[in-house]
C-alpha cells in the first residue's frame, strides 16, 4: 500500500496506516485515526429531516456522554486540586528551598528534596541511556532485518514484557538481578571503569545502577514500539531509492529510514522517560532506598516515586504528609511537561494533516 | 550495468554494514534475554510453591510455615471488578464522545487530558485518590483501590474506543440514518457494535494493565491478612501481598512471592492472549 504514496513527502503516511491496538496507545496511530471521517455534513442534513420528537432521546444521550467525557477532564483537574490543596503546608513552609534542600528530617519537620530529585532524574536518564540504543536496535532488525516468519513472535514477545507488572520485575531484580550485579557485573566494572569514579565504592547489588537497569528492561518495549511503527510508517520506496543509489543495507537503514522517522523517535523516547520517571514499585525494591547524592553508581539512592511509596503510610506529622503530597505534584507536574513535550512532536510531524476538520 | 557496484564497496562501508547488523541481532537478544529470564525463573521458582493450600489459605504469621494467598487472589478479584465497573463504562462513554462528537476544540482537549492522564504516574493516582476517599472515610478500603485503578484505566478505553469507532466506515452511518434511526441508536447498535471486537481488547488491554498495578494499592486496599469480601474494609491483592513477601526477610515468604507472581502473571498473560485471539479473529479491516 505504501507504493502509492508521495515519494517527495515522507512524513505524510504517518497519518494514514490504521494498525491494531497495542498496550501502549501510541501517538503516531491516535493522530492517524483523526482524519478518519470526513463527511459528517451529509449526516447532520439527514438528520434534521427527523422529527423533533426523536431529538429528545438524542439529546438525553448526547449529554450522557459529553458527561463522561467532562469526567475524563474533572478526574485531571480534582488530581491537580488535590495535591496543591495537600500539599499546601509545605509549599508555604518552603518555598522553593524545597527543592534544592538537602536534608530529608520528619523529626525536625525540616524537608528538602534534592536526593530524591537527583535518585529520579539519574536512575531515568541511566535507563534512557541503556534502553534507547538497545531499542533502536530491536525495531531495526524487526522492520529490516528479520525474517518475516519471526518478526510477529519478536514483537508479540517485546510487547509481553510491556505487560509484566512491575512488582515481578522488583522481585526478580532483587532475587536474580542484584546478585548477578554483586557478584560479577560491579567487580568488573569497578575494575576496568573505577578511574571515572562512577564505579566506586561498597557493591551491594542493590543501588542506583540496579534501578538504572531494571527501567531500561521496562522502557524497551515503550520505545520500540513507537519507533517500529514510525519506521514501517517510512514508504518502501524511499528505501528501494536509496538502495538503488549503491547504498550498502545499514546506509539505507540510516538515512533512507532513521533520518525520515528521527521525531518520532524523539517522540518514543520522551514518552519512556515519562514512564521511567513515575516508575515506582520496581525501583523502590531495587534502589536502596537511602536519601543521598553519590557519585557513584553503586550507591543507594531514593527516587521520589519510592519516597511516596514508602512513606506516605507511615507520615504522622501535617509537614511531613504535605511535604510527600508536594514531592507528587513535582513528579505530577514533571511528567505532564514530558508528556506534553512527546505529543507535540508527533503532532509536528503529522503537520497539517493532523488538524480536526471541523 | 553496474553489475559490478557490490565489489566496489569499500572495507569500511562492509564493516559498518556488519557492524550494524551485528548490533541490531545483538540488540534483539539482549532484549529478549531478560524477558525469556523473568520468565524461566517465575516458573521454576514459582511452580514448586504453588499447591492447594497456596490457593485456598489465608497468610500465616511469620516464621510460621504454609498458608497461602487466597485472600490475596479474592481481594484482586474484588477490587478490579470494582474498577472495571468504574473505568469501562466512563471510558467507553469517552471514546464514543471523542469519535462521534468530539471533533473540535473540546474534543481535542478531552483527547490531550485522556493522554495526560495516561500518563499520571500511579502513584499519583494513588494519593489523590487517598485524599478524596480514604481520607473522608477514615479507613483504608477495597472501594477506593478500585477507583485508582479505575481512573487509571479510562484512558487506554477511551483511545481504544476511539480509534476503533473511527474505523467504522461513515456509510453505515449514513445507511442507519436513511433508515431513520435516531443517533443514539445508530451509535450504541450499529457503530459500536461494529467496533465490538477491537472496543473489547482495548478494554482487556487496561484491564490487564491495572491487574498488576501495586503503586495505588499500597494506600488505598492496603492489604489485609484475613478474608475480607466488603468494599469498605482494607483488602488484601496479589501484588501487594507480592511486594510485602518480596522485601520481608523470611526464606518461606520469598518462596510464596514467586507463586504469587506465577499467578499474577498467568492471569495477566491470558488476559493478553485471550486479546490477541480476538483480535485476530475480530479485526475490523481499514476505513
Amino acid at each position: 500500500m505504501s507504493d502509492s504514496v508521495d515519494p517527495m513527502n515522507p512524513s505524510q503516511p504517518l497519518g494514514r496506516l490504521p494498525k491494531p491496538v497495542t498496550s501502549m496507545p501510541s501517538l503516531a496511530k491516535v493522530d492517524a485515526g483523526r482524519t478518519g471521517n470526513k463527511s459528517t455534513g451529509a449526516l447532520e442534513k439527514i438528520r434534521n429531516t427527523y422529527p423533533r420528537s426523536s431529538r429528545i432521546p438524542d439529546e438525553v444521550f448526547r449529554w450522557i456522554i459529553i458527561l463522561s467525557a467532562i469526567s475524563v477532564f474533572a478526574i485531571v483537574l480534582l488530581v491537580v486540586w488535590e495535591l496543591v490543596d495537600k500539599s499546601k503546608l509545605s509549599l508555604h513552609q518552603f518555598g522553593l528551598h524545597f527543592f534544592y534542600g538537602h536534608d530529608w528530617d520528619p523529626v525536625n519537620d525540616s524537608y528538602g528534596a534534592m536526593p530524591f530529585i537527583y535518585g529520579t532524574l539519574v536512575s531515568s536518564l541511566l535507563a534512557l541511556v541503556l534502553a534507547v540504543p538497545l531499542s533502536i536496535g530491536v525495531a531495526v532488525f524487526v522492520t529490516e532485518m528479520c525474517p518475516q516468519r519471526l518478526r510477529s513472535y519478536i514483537s508479540f514477545l517485546v510487547e509481553l514484557l510491556a505487560a509484566i507488572p512491575s512488582v515481578i520485575y522488583g522481585l526478580w531484580g532483587i532475587f536474580v538481578l542484584a546478585p548477578l550485579l554483586r557478584d560479577y557485573v560491579e567487580p568488573f566494572l569497578a575494575k576496568t571503569l573505577g578511574w571515572t569514579g562512577l564505579f566506586g565504592g561498597p557493591m551491594y547489588g542493590l543501588g542506583m545502577l540496579a534501578a538504572g537497569i531494571i527501567l531500561a528492561i521496562m522502557i524497551v518495549p515503550v520505545i520500540a514500539s513507537i519507533t517500529r511503527e514510525v519506521m514501517t510508517a517510512v514508504p518502501q520506496n524511499q528505501r528501494e531509492a536509496v538502495l538503488a543509489l549503491g547504498a550498502t543495507r545499514w546506509e539505507m537503514i540510516r538515512m533512507g529510514v532513521l533520518r525520515n522517522a528521527r521525531i518520532g523517535i524523539v517522540g518514543g523516547v520522551i514518552l519512556g522517560l515519562g514512564r521511567a520517571l513515575g516508575e515506582t514499585m520496581a525501583v523502590t525494591m531495587l534502589i536502596g532506598n537511602r536519601p543521598e547524592v553519590s557519585k557513584s553508581l553503586f550507591a543507594p539512592g531514593y527516587t521520589m516515586a519510592s519516597v511516596i511509596a514508602n512513606e506516605f503510610t507511615e507520615a504522622t506529622g501535617d509537614m511531613y504528609l504535605s511535604a510527600l503530597v508536594e514531592i507528587g505534584l513535582a513528579l505530577f507536574i514533571v511528567t505532564l511537561i514530558v508528556n506534553a513535550l512527546a505529543r507535540l512532536l508527533v503532532w509536528s510531524i503529522t503537520g497539517g494533516t493532523a488538524r480536526p476538520s471541523a | 550495468m553496474p553489475a559490478s557496484t557490490s565489489q566496489k564497496v569499500s572495507l569500511w562501508r562492509r564493516l559498518t554494514d556488519w557492524g550494524a547488523t551485528g548490533f541490531a541481532v545483538l540488540a534483539a537478544i539482549l532484549v529478549i534475554v531478560p524477558l525469556l529470564a523473568i520468565f524461566v525463573y517465575l516458573v521454576i521458582k514459582g511452580i514448586g510453591s504453588v499447591n492447594i493450600s497456596f490457593l485456598t489459605q489465608t497468610p500465616k504469621p511469620p516464621g510460621e510455615l504454609g498458608g497461602g494467598m487466597a485472600n490475596g487472589i479474592v481481594g484482586t478479584g474484588l477490587i478490579l471488578a470494582v474498577a472495571s465497573v468504574i473505568g469501562i463504562p466512563l471510558g467507553i462513554g469517552s471514546g464514543i464522545y471523542l469519535a462521534e462528537y468530539g471533533r473540535n476544540r473540546f474534543g481535542d482537549l478531552i483527547r490531550f487530558t485522556a493522554d495526560v492522564l495516561n500518563g499520571v504516574p500511579s502513584i499519583v493516582v494513588g494519593i489523590t485518590v487517598y485524599s478524596l476517599i480514604v481520607i473522608r472515610q477514615k479507613h483504608f478500603s477495597a472501594f477506593s483501590g478500585g477507583v485508582a485503578l479505575g481512573i487509571m484505566m479510562i484512558p487506554t478505553v477511551a483511545r481504544a474506543t476511539e480509534e476503533m469507532l473511527l474505523m467504522v466506515p461513515n456509510v453505515i452511518r449514513e445507511a442507519a440514518y436513511g433508515l431513520g434511526i435516531p443517533k443514539w441508536r445508530t451509535t450504541l447498535s450499529i457503530s459500536l457494535r461494529t467496533a465490538s471486537a477491537g472496543v473489547i481488547t482495548g478494554c482487556m488491554l487496561a484491564f490487564a494493565r491495572v491487574a498488576g498495578e501495586t503503586a495505588p494499592l499500597l494506600f488505598t486496599a492496603f492489604g489485609n491478612q484475613f478474608w475480607n469480601l466488603k468494599l469498605n474494609q482494607p483488602t488484601a491483592a496479589l501484588s501487594l501481598q507480592v511486594y510485602t513477601y518480596a522485601i520481608s526477610p523470611y526464606d518461606d515468604w520469598h518462596k510464596q512471592a514467586w507463586a504469587g507472581s506465577l499467578i499474577l502473571i498467568v492471569l495477566i498473560v491470558g488476559a493478553v492472549a485471550a486479546v490477541r485471539i480476538t483480535t485476530s479473529r475480530g479485526r475490523l479491516k481499514g476505513a
